[in-house]
């Protein structure tokens, strides 16, 4: 009797043992930038369908503040579209691995009488609106790219971000490159100090810019593209250094020709490629080389899998770019010094 | 006997000591009060502590030139809020202009006889409802309604009278105009209210007497109700403007901002709050520092304007008497 008492208490150990080992949770909080939000979001819903033990919670406050978080350890990962500055990344003793997770576009958003379709703005015009330099719709430099379009002798509204943000890095950082001007007078980062005039508005996120250009006749404003889908705005067509005309959503061309360095940093503020589009940027995920917790730092490599397969697949119908499969194959071997 | 009056045993009468507990309860509540008091205090000292310890850094390195520089620009290190302070100061007065003569219109319309009581509760309630609709609501509201509203009035305004400096640039959307309209709307509640209770604290009397005299309906209003509630009425604009001053989510959307200075109603503008509520979010440790800096500067508006609002009151009450 008693043998056989002590080997149903085993068994019921044992069962209770592994069932608890299978029911520890665990959470990863991560913080950062807005523009993936949405997709990250979607992905982390589903991966804890998939995976229910794992839960990982994001929240979008901007780039700025993600790596902010990072710095004072609060968050387990941060996300930045900005990558991560020198500065700030020898703050951290544990190492840094940057993972480019998606890319994404930037398009002008325009409004304009009778809503014309894909309006082609070469490269020397949309850097000039922006410096406020071409302020008419009927400027002879975008009739002639545009025959067979009635354009109005409307002024340009230009909206711009008002409020500090990774899309206008990108976006400054890319009219930097194609136009010497704009690099001088104004340059790139996170704000802009654009030209004071009574034509350059400024509204909050991406929302407000798409709500002030809908709402202003004649304007053009930059929104990321997802969003643009999202919101059903009409959005130019932009001459790239191949000195085509190309729309957002035709992505994979552009990241196709960049290699990744090392540090998995890359920037693409002019890209070559006649399909490429010219405002096309990756978004990165910035994680601690060596975790106080394995466990933790599994979760975070498996995290990491899933957006590289099952992830990248959602990014494409949500208005981002999937990675090329060389880049996700790079990701996935810098993934594993993540301890 | 353990009681802290010495009781003569009245037995018939309905006065009676206190008890033991309803002096606990007593002290208890007025203990609570001083505490209440003190922490408020404590909160206000706290936040100029760590807002000023913040913006210390930020006032030696920029100096008086900060508040009267016109450039903001991170990657130059400049930094200037003479912009900014002039169009809060812009939008909050315009808004207490139209906010401020709706307002008291409508407390008076509200008060003095002009509705049956129960009808003049239901439109009370209405304006009090103003108060609890959501800064962003409003700024949606004024995008998506007031903008193109005001619009066919603000283009001929510029094509027939642009010679004014008020009316000197045309409307792209966002800009002072709409902001300042619908700031009006959001300080409109505060001061309705707190006019419509300065108001009704007129003694009867003085009406009555008013009317004893002879006046007509809106000479005893204009000249008996609302001298006599003037006080009540101008803390009422206080108020308003104080609110004013530091609204931000609905101005950040409808002002344009712009950081430039200009007397057109029409262009676009910034403000300090929205500025502060635009920039904090990304802002690096050199940017906090003026930011903090900024943000004191508002503090020290709102300061000087209840003040200034509090001595006009007090004059004004002395001159009465």
């Amino acid at each position: 009797m008693k043998p056989f008492m002590f080997a149903v208490a085993g068994a019921a150990a044992l069962v209770l043992s592994s069932s608890a080992l299978a029911q520890e949770r665990i959470r990863l909080i991560g913080s950062g930038a807005s523009f993936p939000a949405p997709l990250y979001l979607a992905w982390f819903k589903d991966l804890g369908k998939k995976n229910p033990n794992l839960t990982v919670d994001y929240q979008s406050k901007g780039s700025g503040a993600g790596i902010q978080d990072f710095l004072n350890k609060t968050v387990d990962f941060a996300a930045s579209d900005s990558a991560m500055s020198k500065e700030d990344l020898a703050k951290v003793p544990e190492g840094v691995q940057l993972l480019p997770m998606t890319a994404g576009e930037i398009v002008l958003a325009y409004n304009l009488p009778g809503n014309p379709k894909g309006i082609r703005l070469p490269r020397e015009v949309y850097s000039n609106i922006f410096l406020g330099k071409i302020t008419r719709w009927n400027d002879a430099r975008i009739t002639a790219a545009n025959p067979g379009v009635s354009l109005p002798d409307l002024p340009i509204t230009v909206v711009v971000r008002a409020d500090s943000s990774g899309t206008t890095a990108v976006f400054s950082k890319h009219l930097a490159a194609i136009n010497d001007e704009f690099r001088k007078t104004l340059g790139e980062g996170n704000t802009v100090n654009w030209p004071a005039s009574d034509k350059f508005i400024k509204s909050p996120k991406n929302d407000g810019v798409t709500a002030t250009v809908r709402q202003t006749p004649g304007a053009i404003g930059y929104i990321e593209y997802a969003f643009a889908k999202l919101a059903k705005v009409d959005y130019a067509l932009l001459q790239n250094k191949a000195g085509q005309y190309v729309a957002a959503g035709s992505g994979g061309e552009t990241l196709a020709g960049v290699k990744l360095p090392p540090d998995m940093v890359a920037w693409l503020p002019d890209p070559d490629g006649a399909k490429a589009y010219p405002i096309t940027s990756y978004t990165w995920m910035i994680f601690r080389k060596s975790n106080a917790d394995p466990k933790k730092a599994q979760a975070m490599r498996e995290m990491v899998e899933y957006g590289l397969t099952h992830g990248q697949k959602m990014a494409d119908a949500m208005g981002y770019i999937p990675l090329p499969a060389t880049v996700v194959d790079q990701v996935r071997t810098a993934a594993a010094s993540i301890k | 006997m353990n009681k802290p009056f010495a009781v003569l045993p009245l037995h018939d009468s309905v006065c009676q000591p206190p008890t033991a507990t309803q002096l606990v309860v007593d002290r208890g509540f007025r203990g609570l009060c001083h505490l209440g008091v003190f922490l408020i205090l404590l909160l206000v000292v706290a936040l100029v502590v760590e807002i000023g310890g913040k913006a210390v850094p930020g006032m030696q390195k920029y100096g008086t030139g900060f508040i009267a520089g016109t450039v903001w620009d991170p990657n130059q290190l400049q930094y200037g809020i003479l912009p900014a302070i002039w169009g809060t100061l812009y939008s909050s007065l315009l808004a207490l202009l139209i906010g401020g003569f709706f307002g008291v219109m409508m407390a008076i319309f509200l008060t003095q006889d002009f509705l049956p009581p129960r009808l003049a509760a239901v439109f009370r309630t209405i304006i009090e409802l103003l108060a609890a609709i959501p800064s962003v609501v409003y700024g949606l509201w004024g995008i998506f309604v007031v903008i193109p509203a005001i619009r066919p009035l603000a283009d001929w305004l510029h094509q027939t009278l642009g010679w004014l400096p008020f009316f000197k640039s045309s409307l792209s959307g966002p800009g002072l105009l709409p902001a300042a309209l619908v700031l009006a709307i959001m300080i409109l509640p505060t001061i309705a209210a707190v006019s419509q209770d300065a108001l009704r604290a007129v003694p009867l009397k003085t009406k009555q007497a008013a009317y004893g005299m002879g006046a007509t309906h809106w000479e005893a209003i204009l000249k008996v109700m609302l001298p006599t509630a003037a006080t009540g009425i101008f803390g009422a604009l206080v108020l308003g403007l104080g609110r004013a001053l530091g609204e931000t989510m609905a101005l950040a959307m409808l002002v344009g901002n712009s950081n430039q200075i200009s007397l057109s109603l029409f262009s676009p503008a910034n403000t300090l709050a929205a500025l502060l509520a635009l920039n904090f979010p990304e802002a690096g440790p050199a940017e906090v520092e003026v930011l903090m800096y900024a943000s004191l500067v508002l503090m020290l508006i709102t300061l000087v304007v209840n003040l200034v609002g509090s001595s006009i009151m007090l004059m004004s009450q002395q001159g009465a008497k």
